[in-house]
Formats: structure tokens, sequence, C-alpha cells
């Protein structure tokens, strides 16, 4: 069991070809430094979990900006909010719901050994990804000629503020809201890239044939984060997209 | 059996040199691409005992330029930077990383009986997290370095100064990361790797410590990571979130900033902690007093310590009803840190106490650590605070915590551990000397700075030519800065001595309880021959000491 050769082995790609040795022959991937295989397993599901922890006060920072400027800047940050495509983000939140479904339809898959189902449902869950990619690029694009980009050539003048007519919003109060939703968005987006790269991975793995019922651990971690993904989008939504819309 | 009996090193060498983790491979591609957690944490102890010492001759430059009134060994500007790195470095690339990445990543595993961290190669990757960020470090200072403070206040940071903010938080950033990484192994490996028998109240109380700290690690540093990306971004595309001309509020800044970086100091003090309470246990031969309060008091500590962190602010303009909430709840603090003081104290009562060492950093740490941290309620309550805000008075205050408290624990888990890491004893005499040098020469450096502060010399001057009568006291504090210098390159010397001079350690010279204690010195590579089965509680000195019922002594005839 504490011979080296397994000691190369990673966590996530820990693949051995060579089948029958003494100490893998339950489990290829096993690595040495655990005792079996649902020790393997919880410790990396565990790790995911609390990684993810330590995502959430990574955008809790954000969050917690947004909502002090939100409740400073309220009626400056709705007049920004109208301006930003509600459609382009609520067709968004819909892909990444769906995506969601995708990742659970690869887990599934994985666990009950159907490769092409799990095959399908990571491509699908990358083409919904970079749908996503896809429409945010169109709202940067239509932020961007709009000159609501921060910045020199910033303008946001003579914007109403909703359900006020005839006030207008303070340029440099409404440009408060596109740093954030510049800065929000964008890492959300690099996430979603970093998710796409992960699943691209598990899909190479499984066009291999590499995973199994016993041992899927890195479809379900990725899957946990892509799930975490979507969520931080859950909530980026409403508050940046619908702030004052039932007006 | 009296304790006088117990030889402590039982001078027999082993004959032969067993295969270890040290002697296993060579080369240097068998150290840089090993997942192994002891050569890791050498790879770390490498590694910070260098930026200690970029720290430090940032220090002596300092002390040296406040040795005389005027402003004459240095500019304003470089005296700003001067203090901004020796903070920067020491904080981001010395403390943090010290007793969690060496001794906790060497000790975690062979602590619980695990072969290993639960992923070894982020561990790895760690390392190199911290490298990059330390080479990017070393690129900003040789190439100007920052001037804010090592707290990056805006809107000078981001407005103002022109000095080499993004490369400097980016460097800090990246370093974070290699800290999330260390503390995510450490969660996973204590919940999931213990060796059978190893249940939670059987967890040494390193282990605890280790555990609270991981939480701080964990959930504090991705917070002043996004403030990083803010500051950075709010330079590079003038973004207003931090500046007032642009509607942003620089308080949002020292919110977020100490959100971290107040938890940051229960980062470095409670391993420490862990440290203290190992030694203490060994060298009184006891059972630790009240096992329960100490662990659940790290745990404390770090949940607390997420909520005090406006303590920094009471002068930045925070609503009063807030400032008297978080003076209220720093007082919460001192309760689990006066938890672990007494129960050390009521530890060592009728304790076997020995003087090694390791031992006489534990000393050196219970006194400073309560004169830190006592000092600390000064600072917490909102009227003393007014007046000694900015001055040198929290400069001593910080440092008893973060060099007379975590580096002390550092220094006495080097030397505790070192014939376990190495495989050889330090000198003992030596040891001794250097501790007695660290001590005297710290508080003389130290001590000293809070009379300055009550006396009201701020921090951050470079020239205090109006206020000559400060000179006397500073010359003390530049004085002892040199001894204690001296005091912590003599360990470098002789530990490095020891290594080829020194005679080899038994698998317990101290006779401690312990799992690691129970495997060779230095371990092999999976850090056990077979897997143990824990079947006793920790610091079982009790059990260790007693004579045992099947000895000979039993079986003398009893004749007069």
């Amino acid at each position: 069991m504490q011979d080296s050769a397994s000691v190369s082995a990673s966590a996530t790609t820990a693949v051995h070809d060579h089948h029958g040795d003494a100490h893998a022959a339950h489990n290829p991937a096993l690595l040495h430094h655990f005792a079996e295989p649902e020790q393997q397993r919880d410790a990396a599901s565990l790790g995911m979990w609390v990684f993810l922890a330590t995502e959430v006060m990574f955008f809790g920072g954000l969050f917690c900006a947004y909502l002090v400027y939100r409740r400073w800047y309220f009626s400056d940050f709705a007049a920004a909010s109208k301006s930003i495509n509600m459609w382009l983000g609520a067709t968004n939140t819909a892909v990444l719901i769906c995506s969601s479904l995708t990742v659970v339809l690869a887990v599934w898959a994985a666990q009950t050994a159907r490769r092409t189902l799990l095959i399908i449902s990571l491509v699908l869950t990358m083409l919904l990804g970079v749908a996503f990619l896809a429409i945010k690029g169109v709202e940067y694009k239509e932020k961007f000629d709009e000159h609501h980009v921060p910045g020199a050539s910033f303008s946001f003048d003579h914007e109403e503020i909703p359900g006020h007519p005839g006030e207008y919003a303070n340029p440099k109060h409404a440009q408060m809201f596109f740093s954030l939703y510049f800065v929000m968005t964008g890492l959300h987006a690099l996430h979603m890239i970093i998710g796409l790269g992960i699943f691209a991975w598990l899909l190479t793995m499984s066009w291999k044939g590499r995973f199994t019922p016993e041992w899927h651990t890195p479809v379900e971690i990725g899957g946990l984060y892509w799930h975490f993904v979507d969520i931080v989008w859950i909530y980026l939504f409403p508050l940046l997209y619908l702030i004052d819309r039932h007006k | 059996m009296s304790m006088s009996a117990i030889p402590l090193q039982i001078p027999t060498p082993p004959p032969v040199e067993r295969e270890n983790y040290l002697n296993k491979e060579y080369g240097v591609w068998s150290w840089l691409l090993t997942t192994d957690h002891k050569r890791i944490a050498l790879l770390y102890l490498i590694s910070i005992t260098f930026f200690f010492f970029i720290g430090g001759f940032f220090a002596l430059l300092i002390r040296l330029e406040l040795l005389t009134p005027a402003g004459d060994l240095v500019q304003a500007d470089t005296y700003n930077k001067l203090f901004t790195m020796h903070g920067m470095v020491m904080v981001f690339f010395f403390l943090i990383p010290s007793i969690p990445a060496v001794l906790g990543n060497f000790l975690v595993p062979l602590m619980i009986g695990a072969k290993d961290l639960a992923f070894p190669k982020i561990n790895l990757l760690s390392w190199y997290l911290y490298i990059i960020g330390g080479v990017m470090m070393m690129h900003c200072m040789l190439t100007g370095g920052v001037d804010t403070g090592w707290t990056f206040y805006a809107p000078f940071s981001t407005s103002f100064t022109n000095t080499k903010i993004v490369e400097a938080g980016l460097a800090i950033f990246v370093a974070g990361f290699s800290s999330i990484l260390t503390g995510l192994n450490f969660v996973v490996t204590i919940h999931r790797m213990r060796a059978p028998g190893m249940t939670w109240s059987r967890l040494p109380l390193f282990i605890w410590a280790h555990y609270a700290t991981s939480i701080i690690q964990l959930l504090g540093t991705p917070v002043v990571a996004v403030t990083i990306v803010l500051v950075a971004a709010e330079r590079a595309l003038h973004l207003g979130i931090f500046d007032p001309k642009l509607g942003g509020d620089p308080l949002l800044f020292q919110h977020l900033f100490w959100f971290y970086s107040h938890p940051a100091v229960y980062i470095m003090i409670l391993p420490s902690m862990g440290v203290i309470t190992e030694i203490i246990a060994c060298f009184s031969r006891k059972r630790i007093f009240g096992y329960h309060f100490v662990a659940f008091s790290s745990i404390a500590i770090a949940v607390f310590g997420f909520l005090v962190w406006a303590h920094h602010m009471f002068v930045a303009g925070i609503s009063v009803y807030s400032a008297l909430v978080f003076s209220f709840l720093s007082y919460a603090v001192a309760l689990p840190s006066a938890i672990k003081v007494f129960n050390w104290t009521a530890t060592l009562y009728k304790g076997s106490i020995r003087y090694d060492a390791p031992m006489l950093y534990a000393f050196g740490f219970l006194g400073l650590f309560t004169i830190g941290g006592l000092t600390g309620l000064f600072l917490s309550a909102l009227g003393i605070d007014v007046h000694v805000t900015d001055t040198y008075f929290v400069v001593a205050h910080f440092h008893y915590i973060m060099v007379g408290g975590a580096v002390m624990g550092y220094l006495g888990g080097m030397h505790f551990w070192w014939p376990k890491i190495s495989g050889r004893l330090y000198p003992e005499g030596w040891a001794r000397l250097a501790a007695l040098i660290v001590f005297i020469g710290f508080n003389l450096t130290f001590f000293p700075q809070f009379l300055l502060g009550y006396m009201g010399m701020p921090r951050r001057y470079y020239d205090y030519s109006h206020m000559p009568e400060f000179q006397i006291l500073n010359v003390f504090s530049t004085a002892g800065s040199t001894v204690l210098g001296v005091g912590y390159l003599l360990p470098m010397v002789y530990f490095l001595w020891s290594m080829r001079y020194g005679r080899p350690a038994p698998d317990n010279p101290w006779k401690a309880a312990g799992l690691e204690w129970q495997t060779t010195s230095p371990p092999t590579t999976f850090n056990f021959d077979e897997e143990p089965v824990v079947t006793w509680e920790a610091y079982n000195y009790e059990e260790i000491d007693a004579p045992h019922q099947d000895a000979p002594s039993k079986e003398v005839p009893v004749a007069r």
C-alpha cells in the first residue's frame, strides 16, 4: 500500500491502468494515503464544500459593498439598473437553471454508468455555459456602446429616476452601480470560464471512460462547483437587474 | 518514579540510519516536486526564514533611523516604504504561514495518525503560490516598493500614492490563496483522516488550535482578496468604490480590510497557543488542565475574532453606538484568551517542571502574551483608545502579540519538534541562552514603546526632533532590537550546526505524549510503519510516568 507508484497519482487524475496490483485491486483510483475509497470520496467532497465556503466569503465582500451603496444611492441605482437589459438577464438565468439540470443528469449518468448520457449532459452543460457567456458579451457590448462603462468616457446624463418624473440620477452614483455591476458579473463570468475548463476536462475523462459507478468523484465535485456558480447568478440577477422593477 | 531519574536525552543513537523522509530521495526535484507534507514543511521553513530576515532587515533600519530624533538616516519617503515593507513581509510572508505552514504542515498528519494531508498536491500548490507571491513581493520591493503602510488605506492607496500598490496587492492576493489552501487541507484532514480511536476529544490541542486557525484562514482571507481586487480595479480603471470624490466610502475599505486583518492576528496567535499547550503539558508532566475549555476556547477565539474588527476604526468616523458594541465584543475576546492562560497556569501548578529551551519559550510566551492581551483591553476601551490611537502604544501592543506571542511560540515549537524534524538534538545550553536573549531583547525593544506611546509619540514618524525627550526610550528600543536580532540569529546557527554535528535524536527525547513521538525521528515518508490505533486520552503523562505495574519492582521479595 505504501509503494511509491501510487504516490504520483493526484486526487483528480488518479486512474492507474495497471489492474491487479495488490493495493489497487478494488479501486485503481484509491490514493496511497487514504484507507478506503469512501474516505477519499468524503475528503474530496468536503474539500469542495469548504472551498465553496471561501467562495461565499469572496463574493460576500462584493455583496456587502453593493448593499451599502444601494442603500445610500437607491434611486440612482434604480435608474442605472433600468438601463441594463432585464430580458437578456432573465434569459441567462433560465440558461443557467437549465445547465444545473444537465449537471445533475451528468452526475446521475456517472453513478449509473451511462457513458453516452454522461457525455451528452457534459456537452449540453458546456453549450449552455458558452451561451451564457455569449449573452453576457452582448450585454457588455450594449453597455460599452451606451458609454456606461465606468471611466473617462462614462456618461449617464439625463437619465430619469424610475417613479420620479423630472428627477435625474446622479451620474457619479450611477457609475458606482456600473462599477459594481462590472466587477460582480465579471468575477462571476471568470468563474464560469473556470467552470468550462473543469467541464472540458471532465468531458475528456468521460470520453476515455475513466468514470465508473465506484469512482466518479470529479463529476460530483465539478458539479458542486457549477451549481455554486449558478447560485451566485441567482442572487446577482435580482440584485442588479430588478431594482425597483415592480413600479 | 521521580522525574529526576529519567534521563531526558537518551544517548543511544540508532546503529544504522534507517530510511526516513529526509534520506529517501536526494536531488532538487525530489524536493521541488515532493508531495510529502514533511518535505513541504521544510520548503516552507526555508522560505519563511528568508522572508523573516528580509523583514527583520527593514525593522533594523527603522530602529536605526529612530535612534536619533532628527530624520538623518533615510528620507521621509524611504521611511514610509521601510515600515510598509516591514509590515507586509512580516505579516503576509512570515507570521501567517509561520506555524501553520511549517509546524502545522509537519505535525497535523503525524499527530492524528495519518499518512499525509488529505490533498498532498494541493499542499505543494500552496507552497508554489506562496513562492509566486513572494517573488512578486520581492520584485515590487526591489523596483520601488509601497508606502501606504501594510493596511493599504483608501483613498491614499487608490487615488494618491504612485507606488506599486497593484503589484504588492496581487502578491498578497496570491499568497492569500496559499493560506486558504493550507487551511482547506487542514480542515479536511482533521475531519476525514484521523486514525482509528482518535476521537475529537483525544486530539492534541495543537490540532484544535490549527482547526480554529484554518476556519479563519478559510472565511477571512477571501474577503481581503476581494478587497484587493477592488483596490486594484479602482486604481487601474479609475472606479470610485472607495474614493469619496466619486461617491465611494473609504470606511467601507477599512471594514472589509479589517474583517480579515483583525482575525489574521488570530491566525498568528492561535497556532502559537497550540504549540505552547503541547510544551507546557510535556514539561510539567501533567494532563492539560481543562482540556475541553482549552479546545473550545480556540474555536471561541476564532468566532469572536470575526466580530471585533471595527475596534481598529474607533477614530475613523464610525458611529459611537457601533463603536460601543465593538468595544464590548473586543472585551469578550479576552474571555477565551484568559481561559487559556488560566488553564496553562493551572497545568503548571504542582507539575514536575523542567526548564528546557522549549519551556523557556513557553514561559516567555505566557508573560508576553498576557501583557500584549491586557494592553489590548486598554485599546478596546473607547476613551483610552482615542488617547493612544496611532501611537507607539499600539505598535508595542501588537508586537507583544505578534512577536512576543506568535514568534515565541514558533521558536518554542521549533526547538520542541526539532529532534523529530531533523533527527538531531540541538545544543541545549545554547538554546537556553538564545531563549533568554530573545526574551530580554524583546522586552528591551518593545516595553519602552508602551511608554513612548503613552507619552504621545506617534507611529510612522521618522523625525521626532520637536520632541527630543523621546530619544532615551528610543535608544533603549534600538539597543534592544540588536539584542533581539542576535537572539534570532543564534537558533538559526545552531539548528544548521546540529543538522550535521548534533547528536542523533531518539524517537521520543522528551518522553512526550502524542502520536508524532511514537514514530521514528525523523519519520518515514508515510509517517507510521503501521496505522496507529489510539486507545488513550491526550496528554496521558500520568500513565507515561507511572511505574509499570508489571515492572520487576513488584516482584522484589519483601525481606527485612
